[in-house]
């Protein structure tokens, strides 16, 4: 009916919002203390004219508006810029990074997900019990810990003390496998320490969102009704719980979903992950402006365009919005 | 009158939650005595009110009579049979003819399902039609008989396009597609508005009538009990205080907190509310009931006694209970 009119609407939104962060990103990296050319050149006896000819040459002579003026015209032809640390094409260098940092967000965050939703289920539906005590106290510390220091838990536990896996990357340098097997394995034990800690997060999160909404939607008169019904327990859970209870979930799912992309920064750092999180933290050291821009453009593309994806989604779960 | 539900003695009582460390240190825990030794019979097509405060108890003895809140004792006999030893197959079949209709008809219907698969729910989960056509037109005949004329209008939407008559008019309708015989009704006028009240209670009544459903109508508003209902039950605090044909409970009552219910009633001649009739204070917490008769710390004519013994629930007159020591004398 108004489907239309409904889209057209969250897309203008979802336009004006990308632009409005991207107006900031652009001015907030540029009042950061530092001066790129300086870092870059790293040599304290530059003379000025070198140093004068350098920034002229990257174009940060100019005023900022012009500066600007230029980022806007090269986006809309696909050009995010130059990258002054890496000296290529920055959508390239972020090209480059983002199936790692997808392989092991996406992992993470499918297994936190599947997880986190059975279990919250099954704390929500034993109430009370000591399972649901327990589980629920270590649901709670999981999402209390910081991610870094989870990891580095991580790495001094299995990766020192017991030397099970790999203390980071994603493979070990300078080696060539002999089948597709053998590099599959080692990637495998590679990704499993930094996976695990950041889907240990996510878990306790997802967990304590579904059973608080399970439990929430439990209370509801209308579970009651379909009780004296004659729905089985197993109905109810299926056709009435939790079709209202994933509600919040698809909020919360689709927020994450977004981040997943700018990727868990402090895992990937302590993991030594090749990943765009790690690729951040290097181009903020560096004062990289056109690759900062570049990342979080991009990871605002995706938050923005996630949430996008969720308000349609919303729109075919929860009959209510559809007004 | 042939018996439908009767309920003996029946206890629903709540263990608090209580903290990690008392049930660690292994205290008693306290009981919430909801639900406190409640017996009435209700025969075949007969509307019996259960009236009293909030927090008397009404709501949890008629969940507990459908086993939607496990009583912890006593008796429940639906057509003989005592409905706390069924299994599960046997209480599948009683919730087919034992239905509830909630109070709120915006939190009684699940938002996500269309009119018509909040009717066809019952059926399906029953077993209960062959072919869809049979479903669309038992779904259809019992929303018409709800009061909802053109039902097949209605199939596709969903509670938050319907109005609030409408929304308990579907509620009803969903519980009436099984052709229950009995049906706990825990306060089904009082979100609505006046307007709507008096079709609603129409229908319930004409389904009486028509279709010898029994009702446990759920109230706290006594001149309501008193229009629809063929006896009242008076409670307070877990128990029954008084039962007796509607005429005599209204226009006779023997227990001196019906007294105080029905001085309230508004009338249109009536305008002002004598201090005296009011009563003072709050229903006791259900945790620490007050020793002998449980109503005497709010009662204007207690007598030293009424603190010590349990008074007796009997028959004072015939077809009339009521539990009071004032009446022994």
């Amino acid at each position: 009916m108004k489907m239309r009119g409904y889209v057209l609407r969250k897309l203008g939104q979802t336009v004006l919002t990308i632009f409005v962060v991207l107006v900031f990103n652009f001015f907030l990296f540029r009042i950061m203390p530092g001066n790129p050319v300086r870092i870059l050149i790293r040599n304290p006896k530059i003379s000025a004219e070198a140093l004068q000819r350098i920034t002229e040459q990257f174009g940060l002579n100019q005023s900022k508006f012009v500066q600007f003026g230029y980022y806007l015209r090269d986006l809309f032809t696909g050009d995010l810029g130059h990258s002054f640390v890496y000296r290529k094409p920055v959508l390239d260098v972020i090209m480059e990074k983002l199936p790692p940092t997808l392989l092991l967000t996406g992992t993470a965050t499918i297994l936190s997900i599947i997880i986190g939703v059975i279990l919250g289920v099954i704390f929500a539906w034993k109430r009370g019990s000591k399972l649901d005590v327990a589980g629920l106290s270590l649901s709670l510390v999981l999402y209390s810990m910081p991610s870094f220091w989870v990891g580095i838990l991580m790495v001094m536990l299995f990766a020192v003390y017991w030397p099970i896996f790999p203390i980071g990357g994603m493979s070990v340098p300078g080696t060539y496998y002999a089948t597709i097997w053998s590099q599959l394995g080692s990637l495998l034990r590679h990704m499993l320490l930094p996976t695990v800690t950041f889907a240990l997060i996510l878990i306790g999160e997802y967990v304590l969102i579904m059973r608080n909404s399970l439990l929430e939607v439990m209370s509801e008169d209308y579970m009651l009704t379909a009780r004296a019904k004659g729905v089985s327990n197993r109905n109810l859970l299926r056709r009435h719980a939790l079709p209202n209870a994933m509600l919040p979930m698809v909020t919360l799912i689709a927020m994450n979903l977004g981040f997943i992309v700018g990727g868990a920064i402090q895992v990937e750092t302590v993991f030594s992950w090749p990943g765009l999180g790690r690729l951040m933290y290097t181009a903020l050291m560096g004062r990289d402006y056109p690759l900062l821009q570049g990342i979080f453009l991009f990871v605002t593309v995706c938050v923005v365009g996630a949430n996008f994806c969720a308000d349609l989604l919303y729109r075919y779960l929860d009959p209510r919005v559809k007004s | 009158m042939q018996s439908l539900v009767s309920v003996d003695q029946l206890e629903v009582h709540f263990a608090v939650r209580t903290g990690f460390m008392q049930s660690m240190f292994g205290k008693e825990t306290p009981v919430v005595r909801a639900v406190d030794g409640v017996s009435f019979e209700l025969g075949k097509g007969e509307i019996l009110c259960l009236a009293g405060e909030s927090g008397s108890g009404k709501t949890t003895t008629g969940k507990a009579i459908l086993r939607l809140v496990e009583p912890t004792g006593g008796k429940v006999l639906y057509e003989g049979e005592d409905v706390r030893s069924y299994n599960r197959l046997r209480l599948r079949a009683f919730r087919q003819e034992a239905q509830i209709i909630f109070q709120d008809p915006y939190e009684s219907l699940n938002p996500r399902q269309t009119v018509f698969s909040t009717v066809a729910e019952p059926l399906e989960v029953n077993n209960l039609c062959r072919s869809l056509a049979e479903k669309e037109e038992r779904v259809a005949q019992a929303l018409v008989d709800a009061g909802l004329h053109n039902p097949r209008e209605l199939f596709l939407r969903y509670p938050h396009e319907l109005s609030g008559g409408q929304r308990q008019r579907l509620a009803i309708a969903g519980a009436l597609v099984l052709d229950p015989k009995f049906i706990v009704a825990d306060e089904p006028v009082s979100m609505l508005d006046l307007s709507i009240r008096a079709g609603i209670l129409k229908l319930m009544v004409d389904l009486r009538d028509k279709k010898g459903i029994g009702y446990l109508f759920i109230t706290h508003d006594l001149s309501l009990a008193w229009l629809v209902s063929d006896r009242i039950a008076i409670m307070y605090l877990g128990k029954i205080v008084e039962l007796g044909s509607a005429d005599k409970v209204i226009k006779e009552p023997l227990h001196p907190y019906t007294r105080a219910l029905v001085s309230v009633i508004p009338t249109p001649r009536r305008k002002v509310i004598t201090q005296q009739s009011l009563l003072k204070g709050e229903t006791p917490d259900p945790v620490n009931v007050p020793a002998g008769c449980r109503f005497h710390p709010r009662c204007p004519e207690a007598k030293p006694r009424c603190r010590e013994a349990v008074p007796l629930y009997r028959e004072v007159r015939p077809g009339h209970f009521a539990a009071c020591h004032l009446l022994d004398s």
